[in-house]
């Protein structure tokens, strides 16, 4: 239960620091995104980015900023098995799921529903 | 970057932007944060939901059960924006909905949706991903400059 506060206020957090971007610094919704995935995949490489998703759960894997870090960690666990090359071919190692699901039911979307306005 | 910009137009153009940028309505930066976290927070928790489900019931680790959960939130988010749904959440919630992996699924599928009219190849194949791109360019771009540094640095220290 208390995993689901930890998941609300992190999570909400980050958002927060979105809409800063958004707000303050007046990035538009596709820098904002493409910011939080970079700081994301920093964070990883700093080794910050795993104890938060252990600590937020969902707070801290569902925001944009995992997304740069699940990138990263599958680069280096198949960097690990297969020499520099692995950080090739393992890059989309762990965010596939998510980029295959937007991509398939995106298409299917686009198939069933038509534009409003 | 706006000072160098306003070099360049005449005197006018200037007084204009002046005038321009008074007139602007003020963007209520509080009440943002707030609905962001909010709206956020509350996508973070049903994530946290569906990752409990998939731990209980599908036998997920702690580990593995981030990846489902993900693919069931971005099929709710289709579902949403094809529904008409997801536009209003989005214009309440503003970062709160665009920042989670909601965000990432809507503007793959609003823009699949939009675009096909243009044929099914080159309106929804070709700008599926006209704003969602962006993010897996840069990600994957960072992640791999990263990795690399990891890599390097984990080679010099076992010379």
């Amino acid at each position: 239960m208390e995993k689901f506060i930890w998941a609300f206020i992190v999570g909400g957090g980050i958002c927060v620091i979105g809409q800063i971007l958004m707000d303050v610094f007046r990035l538009t919704p596709a820098h904002t995104m493409c910011t939080l995935v970079v700081a994301g995949a920093v964070l990883g490489g700093l080794g910050l980015y795993d104890p938060l998703v252990k600590f937020a759960g969902a707070g801290a894997s569902v925001p944009i900023s995992s997304f740069g870090n699940s990138l990263l960690k599958g680069a280096i666990l198949e960097s690990q098995q297969n020499g520099i090359i692995g950080a090739l071919t393992g890059i989309f190692e762990i965010t596939s799921s998510g980029i295959s699901a937007a991509i398939v039911f995106g298409f299917l979307a686009s198939l069933i529903f038509k534009s409003k306005g | 970057m706006s000072s160098k910009k306003n070099k360049k137009l005449t005197p006018v153009q200037q007084e204009y932007q002046t005038f321009a940028k008074i007139r602007e309505p003020k963007r209520p930066v509080f009440q943002n944060c707030v609905r962001a976290f909010l709206v956020g927070g509350i996508i973070c928790t049903i994530g946290q939901g569906l990752q409990w489900i998939f731990m209980k019931y599908f036998k997920f680790t702690q580990e593995t059960a981030g990846n489902p959960s993900t693919a069931v939130l971005i099929i709710i988010s289709i579902l949403l924006t094809g529904l008409g749904v997801f536009d209003h959440i989005a214009q309440w919630g503003g970062a709160g909905t665009a920042v989670p992996v909601t965000g990432f699924a809507n503007t793959i599928s609003s823009a699949a949706i939009e675009h096909r009219s243009e044929g099914y190849v080159l309106g929804v194949g070709g700008n599926m991903f006209k704003i969602a791109g962006p993010v897996i360019v840069y990600g994957v771009v960072s992640a791999f400059i990263v990795a690399i540094i990891k890599i390097t640095i984990k080679w010099l220290g076992g010379m």
